[in-house]
């Protein structure tokens, strides 16, 4: 035993790691570092501007590490990305690179959201979190124009979390990167400055589901581990590929795991958490969660069936057409009820989940071409739309339910315009690019030979149809609502949002080649 | 000129969506200089589609003025266009209804909640629209045109309409848009199928050449067939239409069922019958008793109508049946039938509605109670109202007649029982027609009419083209024959289907 022992110790080196493949998450855990340490040193007054320097630095810095990544890797070895580093825990792939740029991308889009501060004194989170709601402290710092400035380490860190979930080839990884993400979500769904009370039972209820589900993932790895020996998604497909049969042990703990990933996806039926966590969160934290951390669940989700869990295919693909039929129809038809912007939005990202499963479970490379571009199209157009519901104000704050968007279009055409199209581009109108990522995925599906999924998923888009539409014909058609709320216009931060949100989206529609093009080269895992 | 590369079609789409641009650019307060840039837009459209018409030629291969450009080269989708007769004679129609609604639709635009430009952008929007499906070649082009149109339309419904404009506005986009969404689904199953047999494409010549097996073929049959169903509109997916026609502006509700309804028949001739040949067949029978059914339901929902425009709408679901019926026929007269009353339905319910245009705006009110005895009063607009409603009935020497005859006459040879029923239609569209004219323009004086002047200068320009053409093509209808009935028998021939060669004694066997 002891001898064994020795002989381990010998054989430990130090891991060869690239830390060149791992600047981009290097950079955005350094300045998520920064941000804190801004946080101890710089005076209160300063630190709004600083912060928000040192977030978009990071990211840009980030995203630019991303690209030269992609385009060295891409110079050195022709035509496949691959790099597997810090002892094959971490790749950094096809699917991971272009993941990762999309998060930097969408991760700036939502911090320029989060910084702004033109449409109310303050911006749109609390100057001090830790007062109770409602007491005369709270009333007072209410209508001061301070606020919590550590909401951009916590995105900061949030988001490099999400670079490393779309990146790791090893389970206990793939949970330390879930938590990294999660826990600051957890916390700036509390943080909205306008109906506390809501936001912190947004908080509570996500941070109780989403430990519920980081549970289960945990679990889901215990018996993996139990079943494969190993952790690492290699050694797991290794170990199916060797064991002659399928084993109780393997197909819990895929469940379990797959369980804990669907939960951060917004899956139905893993999606309860959704409505009131995007209704209750400030709207930039909404925008984040919706866009970023989907594209990070979704990575994590292919990943770890794609590169893992390939051999038993015939055991989940069928669950998983399931589940994508659950969440596209239960999304769009509780869409169509809904009174509230952000929770008709969120039925929305629910059935768009399904949308994505649907390409997901083509199991093919188009398959998982036509799911990153979806993921890329959707990301993008949410953002926008989120953008757009942050600036219909009232006295109250964000006029969200939809009785008070009435006549908006008389009021604001400009306004009305844009946001028409971003409902066209979410009910697949041609020419947008959720028409031309619907038609990705669909035709994947169909080419994977699940027919059965691209019927429901034509029936999913049309009841979701109705509920965008029902929007338009609000803002257009109908009589605006006396003493109705106002469209603020945007600062610059917000309107470069819009604008990268709205632009891509009709480029996506219009000229989708190139992107399609490059989700086609992404789309290989490296096992 | 068929043989240069020059992308005639292109143009001719993408110009009037430049007019639209140009006139929603206008500061709100042009009026008058927005109304005037869009007469004369309209009418260079005109002018390059007679120019594009002049240089098809009859005799030549079956598209001309092909273009071809990639679009989304990973799924084989490219920007393919190309006009054949059927296509170019509608394009046509539409080129020449265009200036003609504009001039109708002079006043209209002040009436609903937006800018008098608003309105004529969106209808230049909406005749851009309007061609691109008619001239694209790309099926996956031809679904986004499909898709695309219905948002200037609901936009003309939804914000310059009638009373129930909201209604009107959200049915028609819904069912459009349900009806859409299935073809998106046979589309994309087109797709694949395209792919299996090597590489995609999208390209209805590429497409023809397909030979799909029988059982895919009636599902994706379906989804085209339900979408094509549903904008024609057949029986029982009609009743957007007379919601939808009665809202509408004037203008508007002339495009609507005199053009943009006709792309549903347009595409079970160029879509449904050649691709997917075996599933045609299969349905045939079906689709021929709903077309039946449409003709005698139509016309009688009509008679019971109260208000003109709704009238109008439900003969033209009648209308749509006659035009079903002849495409489902499978013969070169059936086919060539539909065709030309595609074109003379335009005309004709073009000026019908027009006319009721004119009585609308002089009454304030679309109810024919509120009419009678109006002939006295305003006998130019009874006249004109009554050879529209000539026209609409099929009276020998007007256009329809041609038509409806080539419709009967070619079912007759494969749907003997379908259009003996179908001839009875004829009857009753004389009745609902004569009735409306009877009840608005004969008979006692209605004491509640106000002071009416007869027909305006503006308003004989509008109506005079209409009437020349429903006369012209009543009586010399050949030139437009010549044009269409290469592309039908090509249709036929890529359906599979060769004309029952008929016989003396056939009838009189027994």
């Amino acid at each position: 035993m002891s001898e064994q022992l020795i002989l381990a110790a010998d054989k430990i080196a130090a891991p060869s790691i690239s830390y060149w493949a791992l600047l981009p998450m290097l950079i955005l855990l350094g300045a998520a570092t920064v941000g804190v340490l801004v946080e101890a040193f710089v005076p209160r007054s300063a630190r709004h501007p600083v912060q928000v320097a040192v977030a978009g630095l990071g990211l840009l810095a980030s995203l630019v590490a991303v690209v030269a990544l992609a385009v060295g890797d891409h110079a050195r070895t022709g035509t496949t990305f691959g790099i597997k580093t810090a002892p094959n825990v971490v790749v950094i792939d096809g699917p991971a690179l272009l993941l990762q740029g999309t998060i930097a991308l969408l991760g700036l889009i939502s911090v320029l959201l989060i910084a702004e501060r033109s449409l109310e004194p303050g911006g749109p989170f609390v100057a001090n979190a830790a007062v109770v709601a409602g007491s005369p402290t709270d009333r007072e710092h209410s209508a001061s124009a301070d606020s919590q400035t550590e909401v951009f380490p916590l995105t900061v860190f949030a988001l490099a979390g999400m670079m490393l979930f779309v990146a790791a080839n090893d389970l206990l990884l793939m949970f330390v990167a879930l938590e990294v993400l999660s826990l600051p979500l957890y916390l700036l769904c509390g943080l909205a400055r306008r109906r506390r009370l809501i936001s912190q039972e947004a908080a509570v209820k996500y941070f109780l589901l989403g430990s519920f589900a980081s549970a289960f993932f945990l679990y889901g790895v215990a018996l993996i581990y139990g079943y494969a020996n190993t952790v690492t998604l290699s050694g797991i497909r290794t170990a199916i590929d060797e064991s002659p049969s399928n084993d109780l042990l393997l197909l819990l703990g895929l469940g379990m795991l797959v369980i804990g990933l669907l939960f951060k996806a917004g899956v139905a039926p893993f999606h309860q958490w959704t409505p009131d966590v995007y209704q209750g969160a400030p709207t930039p934290i909404t925008a984040l969660m919706a866009s970023v951390t989907k594209v990070a669940a979704f990575g994590a989700i292919m990943r770890v069936l794609y590169v893992a869990f390939q051999s038993v295919r015939w055991d989940w693909r069928p669950i998983m057409i399931g589940i994508a039929i659950i969440s596209m129809l239960l999304g769009s038809i509780l869409a169509v009820t809904q009174t509230d912007i952000k929770r008709l939005l969120a039925y929305s990202s629910i059935a768009n989940a399904g949308f994505i499963l649907t390409g997901v479970v083509a199991l093919t490379p188009a398959g998982v071409s036509s799911s990153l571009f979806y993921l890329i199209a959707y990301g993008f157009t949410t953002v926008a739309a989120f953008a757009l519901v942050m600036l219909v104000r009232d006295a109250d704050g964000e006029a969200t339910h939809l009785s008070r968007w009435a006549g908006l279009g008389r009021r604001s055409p400009v306004f009305a315009g844009v946001f028409t199209f971003v409902m066209l581009a979410f009910a697949g109108i041609p020419l947008t690019s959720g028409f031309s990522s619907k038609f990705a995925v669909f035709s994947a599906a169909a080419g994977g030979g699940a027919v059965s999924l691209v019927i429901v998923g034509v029936i999913a888009s049309m009841i979701l149809a109705f509920p965008y539409l029902r929007v338009i014909v609000l803002m257009y058609l109908n009589e605006p609502a006396p003493n109705g709320p106002d469209i603020v216009i945007p600062g610059l931060y917000t309107s470069f949002a819009l604008t990268v949100g709205v632009a891509i989206t009709l480029v996506l529609g219009v000229y989708p080649g190139w992107a399609l093009d490059l989700a086609n080269r992404a789309s290989e895992f490296v096992r | 000129m068929n043989t240069s590369s020059f992308p005639w079609l292109i143009v001719l789409t993408v110009l009037p969506l430049v007019g639209a641009l140009a006139v929603a650019c206008l500061p709100p307060a042009a009026e008058a200089l927005a109304k005037r840039l869009t007469l004369a837009w309209t009418l260079l459209v005109l002018v390059v589609t007679a120019a594009i018409a002049l240089g098809f030629d009859v005799n030549a291969k079956r598209f001309q003025y092909v273009t071809s450009y990639p679009w989304i080269s990973q799924f084989g989708i490219r920007f393919g266009f190309g006009v054949d007769g059927i296509a170019l004679v509608m394009i046509v129609l539409i080129a020449v209804l265009m200036p003609v609604v504009i001039l109708a639709s002079w006043h209209d635009g002040r009436t609903g909640t937006r800018s008098v430009k608003t309105f004529f952008a969106l209808m230049l929007a909406l005749e851009s629209t309007m061609i691109g499906t008619f001239v694209s070649t790309d099926t996956f082009l031809f679904y986004v045109f499909f898709e695309v149109m219905l948002v200037p339309m609901y936009f003309l419904i939804g914000s310059f309409g009638g009373a129930r404009r909201q209604y009107a506005a959200v049915k028609f986009f819904l069912y459009s848009l349900v009806g859409g969404l299935f073809m998106l689904a046979s589309v994309i199953g087109l797709y694949v199928v395209s792919s299996n047999a090597g590489h995609p494409s999208f390209a209805f010549s590429d497409l023809a050449k397909l030979n799909i097996d029988p059982g895919v073929q009636k599902w994706l049959f379906l989804g085209f067939f339900i979408a094509f169903a549903i904008k024609a509109p057949l029986f029982p997916f009609h009743t957007w239409l007379p919601d939808a026609g009665a809202a509408a502006p004037i203008g508007a509700a002339v495009l609507l069922v005199g053009v943009m309804d006709k792309v549903g028949t347009f595409g079970f001739l160029r879509y449904c019958l050649p691709l997917f040949p075996d599933a045609s067949a299969w349905f045939a029978p079906v689709v021929v008793v709903l077309a039946v059914i449409g003709i005698i339901y139509g016309a009688l929902l009509a008679m019971g109508q109260t208000d003109m425009r709704r009238l109008v709408a439900y003969t033209s679901i009648a209308h749509f049946g006659f035009i079903a019926l002849g495409i489902f026929a499978f013969t070169t007269q059936g086919g060539t039938g539909a065709v030309l009353y595609m074109v003379n339905h335009g005309l004709s319910t073009g000026a019908l509605f027009l006319v009721v245009g004119f009585l609308i705006y002089r009454r304030g009110s679309s109810n024919i109670a509120d009419f009678g005895g109006a002939a006295k009063v305003v006998p130019w607009i009874a006249g004109v109202f009554f050879i529209s409603g000539l026209s609409s009935l099929a009276l020998p020497g007007t256009n329809s007649f041609v038509s409806e005859f080539l419709v009967l006459l070619g079912s007759w040879a494969n749907q003997p029982v379908a259009t003996v029923i179908a001839t009875a239609g004829m009857i009753l569209a004389a009745l609902y027609i004569l009735l409306m004219y009877q009840r608005t323009m004969q008979g006692k004086l209605n004491p509640d009419l106000p002071e009416m002047n007869d027909l305006s200068r503006r308003e004989a320009v509008v109506i005079a083209p209409m009437i020349v053409l429903i006369l012209a093509l009543g009586f010399f209808p050949k030139p437009v024959i010549d044009v269409i009935d290469p592309a039908v028998k090509a249709t036929m021939q890529d359906a599979g289907k060769s004309d029952p060669v008929p016989t003396a004694n056939s009838g009189g066997r027994k």
